[in-house]
């Protein structure tokens, strides 16, 4: 039998009936724009004049000279509009749903990036749009959540199971079921059944295309490793892409929360408490217990505290073709804390594992080596948790000043 | 055999009638008071839920169910022995309902092997379509058992007719788009989508998805086989109780 979507064992589409139809559709509409000679161009003209790209390819001199190791370059996805790499997927989905003639979008998102480009996305192509968010995550991204009702889209805050990013998924998938005439859900990360894994990556590929062709016309060759960190995995996909076919080391970073061995963590891909499994319509390695159930997942950021992984990356896993390791809360912390004092530059939570890892590796490497650290999004919307793990004095006071001023 | 069974009972009812519990909601020995009451009222046969912690095609009360019986530390051991304990005390068919995920992880021909030792007759998978379930439909071949699939008003004929040749038993429309525990317009748009459905296949069909009172069924009549009383008894326990059960179901019926 026809079998789509498949990543050596993993990927598939595992869906109720009731979706079959629409997955159909959208694989129909996906396959037409990739073979349509104008669609690339198109979106790729989108993307310049309405999302800054090409982003730059920034050398960090400072951090090169600090680590005494390989030249360290940060691919500056922080710089599209919305401030994340997210939307790079969410214009290309945006493109898609003006095909299908469909009105309404929805999306989950969990540390909001996500959320706000797709809310971003239906205020220019004038749909309707409703975001489901953990109630747990909308308490950690409340400035995402301003924003995102601002752009006109309803947040719902999902109070189901551990009230993060998977929860908000399914109830995503549950919209979706009794919506999908008018409704196109715009996932947001190269996970769910297929074509997802597949689109996500197909539109974030813009990433590593650009890095690739920016660091050969500035150095005139390839990198030694390209790190990115891994939530989903659409950030990683979108660098790994331009580098597939090259002896490059593609190192994908996750969230080792308060460490590996305690448990309170989201590696599917580089510790011992995930296993294979099938949920959210895929099949890829979960943090899951003994009986399938899906386990309680931690880290400092939103965005990559999810308790599955992009299958493409699963099969890398397997492959050996990726490296995967874990970056703690504390590590990144550190991380981000020096790349904003010595380049100026502000990751996102999520961003600095990357960053993490590549500090870890790079003063063992020589100035003959070049490494790519995607900065898939900018840090503002945690100030609220960076501050508050930096016990910033001066920031908990304003913060109570303005509770006053709300109480009076 | 279920397909023999239905047809059987079918000779002597109009529509039969198939309910649901998630096992261990509220309790595992209310579950099993409420097998126990739906079985005296008449009940032709039942679906068991073995929970899941990401249950996308069920709506908010029966999600509820599943969380609630996981957050007490149920495992799927225990579902399986509480099945071992209604087939040897009932005599009616038995289903199991679940997530793909359960049966993969317990090991699908573990679990089949499974199913046959404790009697059950046959399993509803949603989110297993016969595209990605050919070790289930093997397994299941091999101990004779049913799988049981799904026809939506999404699903076109050629479709249907693919989904009917895998399935045993009967086959289980989804009234309407939409996930468990919602409205539902018995309408003369659901008596064509029947009429379709029908057209696909010669096995007995099932109807599911917002039936919840005797006027639901009384439109079924002569339309389907099967009426499924899903989310309407969880709401009924939650609101009065495992002895309101009894009464409730006989109810439904002529």
């Amino acid at each position: 039998m026809h079998k789509r979507g498949y990543y050596a064992e993993f990927g598939g589409a595992f869906l109720p009936e009731i979706l079959n139809a629409t997955f159909d559709e959208l694989e129909a509409v996906f396959e037409a724009a990739k073979a349509d000679p104008d669609f690339w161009p198109a979106y790729q003209d989108v993307m310049a004049t309405y999302s800054c790209r090409a982003t730059p390819l920034t050398f960090a001199a400072n951090l090169t000279r600090h680590f005494g190791g390989a030249r360290i370059y940060v691919k500056r996805e922080d710089l599209n509009h919305t401030g994340a790499h997210k939307a790079n997927n969410v214009m290309g989905q945006g493109l898609l749903v003006k095909r299908m003639g469909k009105t309404r979008v929805i999306a989950e998102t969990g540390a909001g990036q996500h959320g706000v480009a797709t809310a971003t996305m239906a205020a220019r192509f004038g749909f309707e749009c409703t975001i489901y968010m953990g109630e747990v995550d909308v308490e950690r991204q409340r400035p995402n959540v301003f924003w995102m009702e601002r752009l006109g889209a309803t947040v719902v805050p999902v109070r189901n199971g551990t009230r993060i990013l998977k929860d908000a998924i399914n109830e995503a998938f549950r919209d979706w079921v009794g919506n999908m005439d008018t409704t196109h859900y715009v996932l947001g990360t190269a996970c769910g059944p297929h074509p997802f894994p597949e689109m996500v990556t197909y539109f974030q590929s813009i990433i590593g295309r650009e890095a690739r062709r920016q660091i050969l016309e500035r150095e005139g060759r390839l990198p030694k490793r390209v790190y990115a960190c891994v939530g989903g995995g659409s950030n990683a996909m979108g660098l790994f892409s331009g580098f597939l076919d090259d002896p490059v080391e593609l190192v994908g970073v996750e969230a080792g929360g308060k460490g590996l061995a305690s448990g309170r963590h989201a590696a599917r891909l580089c510790s011992a408490d995930a296993s294979v499994g099938v949920a959210q319509g895929y099949r890829t390695f979960f943090l899951q217990d003994s009986d399938g159930q899906m386990r309680e997942t931690h880290s400092i950021s939103a965005g990559l505290d999810y308790v599955g992984v992009s299958p493409i990356l699963a099969n890398f896993k397997q492959s050996g073709r990726a490296r995967f390791e874990a970056a703690t809360d504390a590590e990144v912390l550190e991380a981000l804390s020096l790349t904003m004092r010595r380049e100026g530059l502000i990751p996102a939570l999520e961003s600095a594992h990357a960053f993490a890892q590549a500090f870890k590796e790079a003063p063992d490497m020589t100035p003959e080596d070049i490494v790519i650290i995607n900065q898939s999004g900018r840090g503002d919307k945690d100030i609220f948790t960076i501050a508050e793990a930096f016990e910033d004095p001066a920031w908990r006071e304003f913060i109570k000043h303005k509770a006053e001023q709300y109480d009076a | 055999m279920l397909e023999t069974y239905l047809r059987r009972q079918r000779e002597k009812k109009e529509i039969l009638l198939m309910t649901h519990i998630v096992v261990g909601y509220p309790s595992f020995e209310a579950s099993f008071e409420i097998v126990k009451a739906m079985v005296a009222a008449g009940v032709d046969l039942m679906e068991l839920q073995i929970p899941f912690s990401e249950p996308i095609a069920d709506g908010p009360v029966i999600l509820r169910a599943n969380q609630e019986v996981l957050a007490r530390g149920a495992r799927v051991r225990q579902a399986l022995a509480f099945a071992e304990r209604a087939t040897a005390a009932f005599d009616i068919p038995f289903l199991f309902m679940t997530y793909c995920n359960i049966v993969y992880k317990y090991g699908v021909a573990e679990f089949a092997a499974e199913m046959s030792r404790i009697g059950m007759a046959g399993a509803i998978v949603p989110d297993l379509p016969p595209e990605e379930g050919t070790t289930y439909l093997a397994a299941m071949q091999t101990h004779q058992l049913a799988p049981i699939f799904i026809f939506s008003p999404t699903t076109g004929q050629e479709r249907m007719r693919m989904l009917a040749g895998h399935g045993r038993g009967f086959i289980y429309c989804v009234a309407r788009k939409g996930v468990t525990g919602q409205q539902t317009t018995f309408s003369e748009a659901l008596e064509d989508y029947l009429a379709r459905c029908r057209q696909a296949t010669d096995l007995p069909l099932a109807l599911g998805f917002g039936v919840k009172d005797r006027s639901d069924i009384d439109f079924l009549r002569g339309k389907a086989d099967i009426a499924v009383i899903g989310t309407e008894t969880i709401r009924l326990v939650d609101e009065h109780g495992v002895g309101a059960v009894e009464g409730f179901i006989r109810g439904l019926q002529p």
